[in-house]
C-alpha cells in the first residue's frame, strides 16, 4: 500500500489535471487563481516553494503561463502594492500584463516593477511541476520536454497524468520517454513487486546513465531480493551498452580536439614547414583572426543584428585577408632579410609576437571581448546515451578538414601552388624559369598567415578573445608539425589527429596535466627514433 | 681611458642633481607604488586594478589629497613575471621612495613580494581573495581569507536552499591556492559527513582549453544519483571555454550547481551567459547590490575609465576598502611612516559597497560580509544568500590541524604572524 501522504498527493494531482479538462475559469476560480499568483510574491524561498505548489493545485490554465514566466524571469511585482504582473517586450518597450485577466496593468512604469527571484532548488521544482502540466500538451515537442522533466523529477505524485498521458499518446518516440518515466516511479515508489520488475525490465532496455544510476540504487538499497537481483543485472546490461557509448564518446573528443590542433598548425605547415621559417608569431597571426571575429561580429551587432548568424561566414574571408596582409608585410619587412639565419629568424619573430599581442591590448584593452556563437554553432545533438556531440565542435571538425582540403587544392593544382613547391624544391632553378621567387615567398608566408587568421575565426568559438590567445596554440602548433613531418600537409593531418586522440584517451587516467607531459615524452622519444617525423619530405628545410 | 672617466663622472654627477630634484619634488607628495601587471596573462584582471588605484588617488587628490599633501602614483608593470615583482617592489621602496604599495593578483606573486616587502619594512595592501595560511607584519589582505568565501558556499551547497547536495566535484587550476583552498576543503567535507568516495579532484593547467572530457566526467560523476555540486577554483582565462562547454553540454544550474571562486562580472564580460543562468559564485561583493555608496562607486569607475559598458567586481571593492583605511590611518598617525600607519589601520573600520561595515582586524585581515550570486543572463549576480553579519577573515584554517593551532597577531602580546603561543606573554 502506499502511504497515506503520497495518497493525498495523488490525489491533489488528479484534481489538477481534472481542474486542466474542465477548468473553465469560473469567478470563484479565478480568485482562488489570483490569490495563488499572489502568494508567489513571498519572502522566502520556502513560501515561494508552496505557492508553486498551491498555483498548480489550482489546476487553471493559465498557471502554466505564470510559472514558465517565473522560470524564465519575466515575471514582476509590482513595488508600490506587490501586485504580481507578467512582463512581455513588445518591440522596444516592456509592457505589464495582470495575469488572471490577461489585460495590460496601466500606469506601472517598467522601473517601478521589480523581478521575482528564484533560486535553483525552485527552479528545479517549477521545471517538474510544469512538465506535469504540459505532458497532455498539443505540442509533441513540450509533450516530449514534459516527459523528460518528469522522468528527472521522478515524483510518484505526478503518476496520475503521466498513465493518462500514456494512454493519450500517438507519437512512439514521445510514449517511450513517458514509459521510462512510469516504470521509473514504479521501480521505486511502487510496492507491488510483479509492477516492479515489469519496470525494472522496461528500464533495462534503455541505454542512459541516469537510468544506470537509478537501478544501481535500487540493486543497492532494495528489500525485496527478487527486485534487487533483477535490478541488478539490468544495470550490468545498461552499463556494459553505455561503455561502449562511452568510447565513442572518447573518440568524438580526440577527433575534434585533433580538429583543433590541426586549424592552429595548417598555417604553420606552410610557414615552418614548407618556408621553413621558425615563426614564433602565429600564434599572434590566430589572435589577430580572432579580433577580426569580434569587429565583424560588432558591426553586424550595431548595423544588421538581423545577420547574426551570418557573422562567421563574413569573419573568415576577412580574416584570412587582414592576416595575410599583416603576413606580407612581416615578410617583405622582416623575414625576408633574415632567410638561412633560424636563430635570428626565432628572435625577431618572437619579438613580433609579443609586440603585436601589446598593441592589441593597447587597442583594445586587456579583457576578454565577447565572440557570440551563431544558433547553429549553439547547443548539442544531446543522445540519451549519455553521448554529447556539442554542435561548435562538429563544424569545427568540418572547417578544419575543408581549410585542409582547399589548401592540396592550392598547392597541387594552381598554377601559384606550382611556384610555390617549385621554389620550395630547388630556388635557383625555379629562378632560371622566370619565377620571382621573392614574391612568391611573400605570398606563400601571406597564404600561410591567412590560414592562421581563418583559424581564429574557428578558434574564437570555443576559447576566449584575449591578447594571449596565440599563446596557448603556439607550442601545439610546432609539436603537430614537427611530429607530422615537416613540410607535409598529410603528415599535418595525421599529426594533429593522433595527437587529439591519445590524449583524450590517456586525460581520463592521467589527468590533463600529466596526460599532456605523457604526450610530449611520447613525442620526444619519438623524435628521437625518426628525426624527421611522420613522413618526411624533401624541401629547402632538409637542405638548410 | 681617461675621457671615458671624465664622462662618466659628467654623467653620475648630472644623473646626482636629477636625483635630488626628484627627491626635493618628492617631498610635496606622497607617493603610492602600484604593482600590478599590465601585460602577460595576468593583464586581463590586473590593469582594472591599477585603474581602480589612479581613480582613488584621483579622488582623494580632488578633496585636497592627504595631511596637506597630493597624492602621487608610481604605477610599474612586473609583466606577469613573478620574480620581477620582487625587484620592482625594491624598485619602488628604495629608487621610488613610495610610502605604501598596492598590487600583486596571483598567490605566487605576494610570495615573491614577501622577503623584499619584509626586508625593507614596506606596506602592502594586497586586494584579491586567497588560500590563507599566511600573516605579514608588511601586508594588510583585503581580499577573502577562505573562511570568508570557500567555507559559506560550501555551506550554502550542502544547505536545503542550495540544494542539499551529497557529491562534491573540486576542480581547480594547477597551483597554490586552488591546492591549498581544496585541502581545506576536503578536511571540511569530511566534518560534514561527505567522506572521500564522494569528492572527486582534479586540477588543470593554466589556459586549459579542452574541457570536453572533464565536463563529461562530471556529468558522469552525477548520475550516481546523489544530488551533485561544482566547486570551481579555476582561475584565469580557461574559465571562459569551461563555461562554454557546460553550456553546450547542456548542463542547467538546477541539475549539478557549479559555484566559482574567480568567476567575478569582468570574467563574464567575456561570455554569453544565458545557458548559464543559475551557476553560483561567492564573493564580498557583487555589481548588482543595490545600495547607494555602490552606486555612486559605479557612476565614479564609468566616468573615470571613460566607458560606460565596464563593470566592477570584488577586487576592486577590496582595493576601495584598503586604499580609504590607509587614508584614514595616514590622517589619524599623522604621518605616512610605515610602523606608526601599521599601529593606526586596526580597529580602523570603511563602509562597505554592500552596506555593513568592514574592520581591520589585528591579523591582518578585514572583517567582511560574504555574499552568494546566482549568474543571470546579463551577466549580472542575482544575490540568493548572504551572511548575517560580517565574517572575521582567518589567515589560519581552522579545519587544517596543523594551522588550527597558530594564532596571527600583530598587537602586544603576541606580536606574531603564526605562532602558538605569543611572544611577550607573562612569565
Amino acid at each position: 500500500m502506499l502511504s497515506k501522504t503520497l495518497a493525498m498527493r495523488w490525489l491533489v494531482v488528479l484534481s489538477v489535471f481534472i481542474g486542466l479538462g474542465f477548468g473553465s475559469s469560473t469567478p470563484a476560480h479565478a480568485d482562488e487563481f489570483s490569490d495563488a499568483v499572489q502568494a508567489l510574491n513571498a519572502d522566502n524561498n520556502t513560501d515561494k516553494a508552496a505557492a508553486i505548489e498551491a498555483l498548480s493545485a489550482t489546476g487553471d490554465e493559465r498557471a502554466a503561463t505564470v510559472l514558465s514566466a517565473l522560470l524564465n524571469g519575466t515575471l514582476f511585482y509590482r513595488q508600490s502594492d506587490g501586485l504580481v504582473v507578467l512582463s512581455k517586450e513588445s518591440g522596444n518597450v516592456t509592457i505589464l500584463i495582470d495575469p488572471s485577466t490577461m489585460n495590460e496593468v496601466a500606469d506601472v512604469s517598467g522601473s517601478e516593477a521589480k523581478k521575482i527571484r528564484i533560486n535553483n532548488k525552485l527552479r528545479g521544482q517549477l521545471k517538474g511541476v510544469l512538465g506535469a502540466l504540459t505532458l497532455l500538451s498539443k505540442d509533441a515537442d513540450k509533450r516530449q520536454n514534459a516527459a523528460d522533466e518528469v522522468f528527472k523529477a521522478n515524483d510518484p505524485s505526478m503518476l496520475p497524468v503521466l498513465q493518462k498521458a500514456i494512454a493519450r499518446e500517438s507519437d512512439p518516440d514521445v510514449k517511450g520517454r513517458m514509459l521510462r518515466a512510469q516504470a521509473a516511479i514504479i521501480l521505486e515508489y511502487s510496492e507491488d513487486t510483479a509492477a516492479r520488475l515489469k519496470a525494472a525490465q522496461t528500464l533495462g532496455e534503455f541505454t542512459d546513465p541516469d537510468i544506470s544510476a537509478l537501478l544501481g540504487k535500487i540493486a543497492n538499497t532494495s528489500t525485496d531480493p527478487e527486485v534487487k537481483k533483477l535490478a541488478k543485472d539490468m544495470q550490468d546490461s545498461v552499463e556494459g551498452r553505455l561503455a561502449a557509448w562511452s568510447f565513442l564518446g572518447n573518440l568524438f573528443q580526440g577527433v575534434s580536439l585533433g580538429s583543433v590542433l590541426l586549424l592552429a598548425a595548417v598555417g604553420l605547415a606552410i610557414t615552418f614547414g614548407v618556408m621553413g621559417v621558425i615563426n614564433m608569431a602565429h600564434g599572434e597571426m590566430v589572435m589577430l583572426g580572432a579580433y577580426t571575429t569580434f569587429m565583424v561580429q560588432d558591426v553586424i551587432r550595431t548595423h544588421f543584428p538581423a545577420a547574426f548568424d551570418w557573422s562567421l561566414a563574413i569573419a573568415v574571408p576577412a580574416a584570412f585577408l587582414v592576416t595575410g596582409a599583416v603576413g606580407i608585410l612581416v615578410e617583405r619587412g622582416i623575414i625576408r632579410w633574415l632567410y638561412g639565419r633560424p636563430l635570428e629568424t626565432l628572435l625577431a619573430t618572437w619579438g613580433l609576437s609579443l609586440m603585436l599581442q601589446q598593441l592589441i591590448r593597447t587597442l583594445f584593452g586587456p579583457t576578454n571581448q565577447e565572440v557570440g556563437n551563431p544558433s547553429w554553432m549553439s547547443g548539442a545533438i544531446e543522445t540519451s546515451t549519455g553521448l554529447v556531440l556539442t554542435y561548435n565542435r562538429i563544424w569545427i571538425i568540418v572547417f578544419s578538414l575543408a581549410v585542409l582540403g582547399m589548401l592540396a587544392l592550392v598547392t597541387r593544382k594552381t598554377m601559384f601552388g606550382l611556384q610555390m613547391r617549385a621554389v620550395t624544391q630547388n630556388r635557383a632553378m625555379a629562378n632560371s624559369m622566370g619565377i620571382r621567387s621573392g614574391w612568391v615567398d611573400a605570398l606563400t608566408f601571406a597564404l600561410g598567415s591567412g590560414i592562421a587568421g581563418m583559424a581564429g575565426v574557428a578558434l574564437s568559438q570555443i576559447d576566449n578573445v584575449s591578447p594571449n590567445l596565440g599563446q596557448t596554440y603556439i607550442i601545439d602548433s610546432f609539436m603537430v608539425v614537427v611530429f607530422g613531418g615537416v613540410g607535409n600537409l598529410w603528415g599535418t593531418l595525421v599529426g594533429a589527429f593522433s595527437l587529439g586522440i591519445v590524449n583524450k584517451f590517456l586525460e581520463p587516467y592521467a589527468g590533463a596535466v600529466l596526460g599532456k607531459i605523457f604526450v610530449l615524452v611520447g613525442i620526444i622519444l619519438f623524435i628521437q627514433k625518426r628525426p624527421r617525423g611522420l613522413f618526411a619530405l624533401k624541401g629547402r628545410s632538409v637542405e638548410g | 681611458m681617461k675621457k671615458t672617466m671624465k664622462i662618466l663622472a659628467g654623467a653620475g654627477a648630472i644623473a646626482a642633481s636629477v636625483l635630488t630634484a626628484t627627491a626635493a619634488q618628492a617631498a610635496d607628495t606622497i607617493k603610492v607604488g602600484v604593482l600590478h601587471s599590465l601585460s602577460g596573462t595576468m593583464a586581463i584582471s590586473e590593469t582594472t586594478l591599477k585603474d581602480t588605484v589612479l581613480m582613488m588617488i584621483d579622488e582623494q587628490n580632488k578633496k585636497g589629497g592627504l595631511l596637506g599633501k597630493k597624492l602621487e602614483a608610481v604605477v610599474v608593470d612586473p609583466a606577469s613575471n613573478w620574480p620581477l615583482f620582487a625587484e620592482k617592489t625594491r624598485e619602488l621602496i628604495e629608487k621610488n621612495n613610495v610610502d605604501v604599495i598596492f598590487g600583486c593578483w596571483t598567490s605566487v606573486s605576494r610570495k615573491s613580494v614577501l622577503p623584499v616587502i619584509e626586508e625593507l619594512n614596506g606596506m602592502l595592501f594586497y586586494p584579491v581573495q586567497y588560500e590563507g595560511e599566511e600573516s605579514s607584519r608588511n601586508v594588510f589582505y583585503t581580499g577573502a581569507a577562505p573562511n570568508q568565501q570557500a567555507i559559506p558556499a560550501v555551506d550554502y551547497l550542502l544547505s536545503k536552499d542550495g540544494g542539499e547536495a551529497k557529491r562534491i566535484v573540486l576542480l581547480g587550476t594547477d597551483y597554490v591556492y586552488p591546492r591549498t583552498t581544496n585541502k581545506i576543503l576536503r578536511s571540511y567535507l569530511h566534518s560534514k559527513g561527505i567522506m572521500d568516495a564522494d569528492i572527486m579532484e582534479n586540477y588543470t593547467p593554466f589556459g586549459h582549453s579542452d574541457w570536453q572530457t572533464i565536463v563529461a566526467d562530471v556529468k558522469k560523476f552525477a548520475s550516481a544519483g546523489k544530488k551533485t555540486a561544482v566547486v570551481s577554483t579555476i582561475n584565469g582565462d580557461a574559465n571562459v571555454p569551461f563555461y562554454k562547454e557546460l553550456g553546450n553540454q547542456g548542463i542547467k544550474a538546477e541539475d549539478i550547481p557549479v559555484v566559482a571562486f574567480s568567476v567575478g562580472e569582468e570574467e563574464l564580460a567575456g561570455l554569453d551567459t544565458k545557458p548559464l543562468v543559475g551557476h553560483l559564485a561567492a564573493w564580498n561583493y557583487f555589481m548588482s547590490v543595490d545600495a547607494p555608496a555602490n552606486a555612486s562607486f559605479i557612476k565614479t569607475w564609468k566616468t573615470f575609465i571613460k566607458d560606460d559598458k565596464r563593470v566592477t567586481n570584488d577586487p576592486m571593492e577590496a582595493t576601495y576598502i584598503g586604499f580609504k583605511m590607509w587614508t584614514q590611518a595616514v590622517e589619524q598617525a599623522g604621518s605616512t611612516d610605515v610602523d606608526a600607519v601599521r599601529q593606526a589601520m586596526y580597529g580602523q573600520t570603511v563602509k562597505n559597497l554592500t552596506g555593513g561595515t568592514a574592520v581591520m582586524n589585528t591579523n591582518h585581515h578585514l572583517s567582511k560580509p560574504v555574499l552568494i550570486g546566482e549568474i543571470q543572463d546579463d551577466g549580472q549576480f542575482d544575490i540568493v544568500w548572504k551572511t548575517d553579519g560580517e565574517v572575521v577573515g582567518d589567515a589560519w584554517s581552522d579545519f587544517l590541524p596543523e594551522s588550527a593551532k597558530l594564532t596571527a597577531d600583530w598587537t602586544f602580546p603576541w606580536v606574531c604572524g603564526n605562532c602558538e603561543k605569543p611572544l611577550y606573554a607573562a612569565q
